[in-house]
């Protein structure tokens, strides 16, 4: 599903962000990225999503080289990848319904699609009843269920999260790492880069620790260690 | 393409002027000046063009013929005149027709019986002629030179000064207004540019976002597209209706204000006017608005 073969990535000068790294993912797996600031966590959500081009070695996701993919195909490929972010993204001036619709729009689907998909998807994340509200009017668990609305609405086939708790309160970070657990367990392969220890200790998956660009630990059923 | 994503594509750049309002009347507000400007400037040039042209076309030049001369061979100098291209218009005036002028203007209508006094010997009895009338004034020297040239042609009157001044004029009236057009669609672009990277900047991340969940270029840029399309369309039609209502109460005011310039100022009618502004006017908010948001947005697509 995922496969990183001797990636690098390289800024400018100095310690590169991804040093020589190889990472393999399978489908369906609930995998954790940790690591402290600068260990290059975010820099391989980047690469995931085709914003940032390795300096050196391939990456291949859902079977596509994204290094030979051409500049007008990127957009087919991250509808296949859902993603959502720390500061949730959503746009401000249009309420929920609207938000995910938003994907849906995107992609061109026909709105009779969209009408059934969205409530759905809203349903998934509890948020059905709020699907008027703007985002500065839900609180900020509520936004990033939103943001994770947005991101499966596209039934992807992998979802990107990229400190998604890292603006959340306890109860509602766990809230929305039980969702991502669930999502996980109806196919879809979660990637979750993330610095709470506990939310890592509490699932108990796949983690893999980075520091200065290099992965330090890959454990199965693991805990969140310092890289230190 | 899906014609639910068109209509969502349109609804999106018509909501996008009312989302970011302040920024939409700010770009209209610029259009509507530059194009206000323009259309002014495009009256005013087109108007000095009518006036320089009807006083280009009083100027003739005359040609005389050699003593004791055959209609016949008028007839042939007036054919071989009437082929140049540089000729608009031109009558022949018989002697009798000249002295007939002449008896009234410096006789007057109340010396008949002098004027009858030289009927059967009339003093002008070898100035019958040709009035020559130029398309441009520009080519008056050349017809001169070839009609002087011609057997049978004694001599050829021309208004040499007058033809310059008009000719110096037009050329100046030219320049001048090739410059500021140009220069006030540059200014129009730079300024429509900035606003619409202005507004753009300010969604920098919602382009970033429609990029990170999979939209194409062409879906991100086209409701931009249509909204510069739209701000540069209603820019440019409000300085137009204003022109419109306008045009005639000024004119009416300078020739009410310069009456003695009266027979001179001749202008053109609203129609003939609009005939060009309207379609360049709306053309140029319309084109500025396009290119305008074609190029703010496209650097913000490397998502």
């Amino acid at each position: 599903m995922i496969d990183l073969v001797d990636v690098s990535k390289s800024y400018s000068k100095g310690q590169p962000a991804i040093d020589h790294m190889d990472l393999h993912v399978e489908k369906g797996e609930f995998v954790f990225v940790v690591g402290n600031s600068g260990s290059g966590k975010s820099t391989l959500i980047k690469l995931l999503l085709k914003e940032l081009d390795p300096t050196s070695g391939t990456i291949t996701v859902n079977g596509q080289q994204l290094n030979k993919l051409r500049r007008r195909k990127v957009a087919k490929y991250r509808r296949g990848v859902g993603v959502v972010f720390q500061d949730f993204r959503l746009l401000k001036d249009r309420n929920v319904y609207e938000n995910v619709a938003f994907a849906q729009r995107v992609i061109e689907r026909p709105t009779r699609i969209i009408r059934k998909r969205v409530p759905e998807v809203l349903t998934l994340v509890g948020l059905a009843e709020k699907y008027k509200s703007k985002p500065d009017q839900l609180s900020g668990g509520e936004q990033q269920r939103v943001a994770l609305a947005r991101a499966l609405v596209n039934r992807p086939s992998i979802l990107l999260a990229d400190e998604p708790t890292g603006n959340l309160d306890p109860k509602n970070s766990f809230e929305i790492m039980k969702l991502l657990e669930e999502i996980n367990e109806r196919g879809t392969t979660v990637l979750v880069v993330t610095h709470n220890r506990e939310i890592v200790n509490a699932f108990r998956k796949r983690v893999i620790t980075m520091k200065k660009g290099v992965i330090v630990s890959d454990e199965q059923e693991g805990e969140y260690r310092n890289a230190n | 393409m899906r014609i639910s994503t068109i209509a969502y594509i349109f609804k999106q750049g018509f909501k996008n002027i009312w989302r970011n309002l302040r920024f939409s009347l700010a770009s209209i507000s610029t259009m509507a000046a530059c194009i206000f400007l323009f259309g002014l400037f495009l009256a005013l040039v087109m108007n000095f063009n009518y006036i320089v042209h009807s006083a280009e076309e009083g100027i003739a030049v005359l040609v005389y013929f050699d003593e004791g001369i055959t209609q016949d061979k008028i007839d042939e100098i007036g054919r071989e005149i009437d082929a140049r291209p540089e000729v608009a218009d031109m009558e022949y005036i018989s002697a009798d027709e000249a002295w007939e002028d002449y008896s009234k203007i410096y006789l007057g209508e109340d010396n008949d019986e002098l004027a009858e006094g030289f009927m059967q010997d009339n003093p002008l009895a070898n100035s019958s002629r040709y009035d020559v009338y130029l398309e441009d004034v520009e080519g008056q020297e050349d017809l001169v030179s070839f009609i002087e040239g011609l057997d049978g042609v004694r001599r050829v009157e021309q208004s040499e000064a007058a033809a310059d001044v008009l000719s110096t004029f037009n050329k100046l009236i030219g320049y001048v207004s090739i410059a500021i057009v140009l220069i006030l669609l540059a200014v129009a672009f730079f300024l429509i540019r900035n606003t619409i990277t202005m507004g753009i900047s300010v969604r920098q991340e919602e382009i970033g976002i429609m990029k990170l969940i999979g939209a194409t270029d062409f879906f991100v840029r086209s409701p931009f597209v249509i909204e510069g399309i739209l701000l540069g369309a209603i820019g440019a039609a409000i300085p137009i209706g204003i022109l419109y209502f306008l045009y005639n109460r000024i004119i009416v005011y300078v020739i009410e204000r310069f009456e003695n310039l009266g027979s001179f100022l001749q202008f053109l009618p609203v129609s003939t006017v609009f005939q060009y502004l309207l379609p360049v006017g709306l053309g140029l908010g319309i084109g500025i608005g396009l290119i305008g948001s074609i190029f703010s947005v496209r650097k913000h697509l490397r998502v």
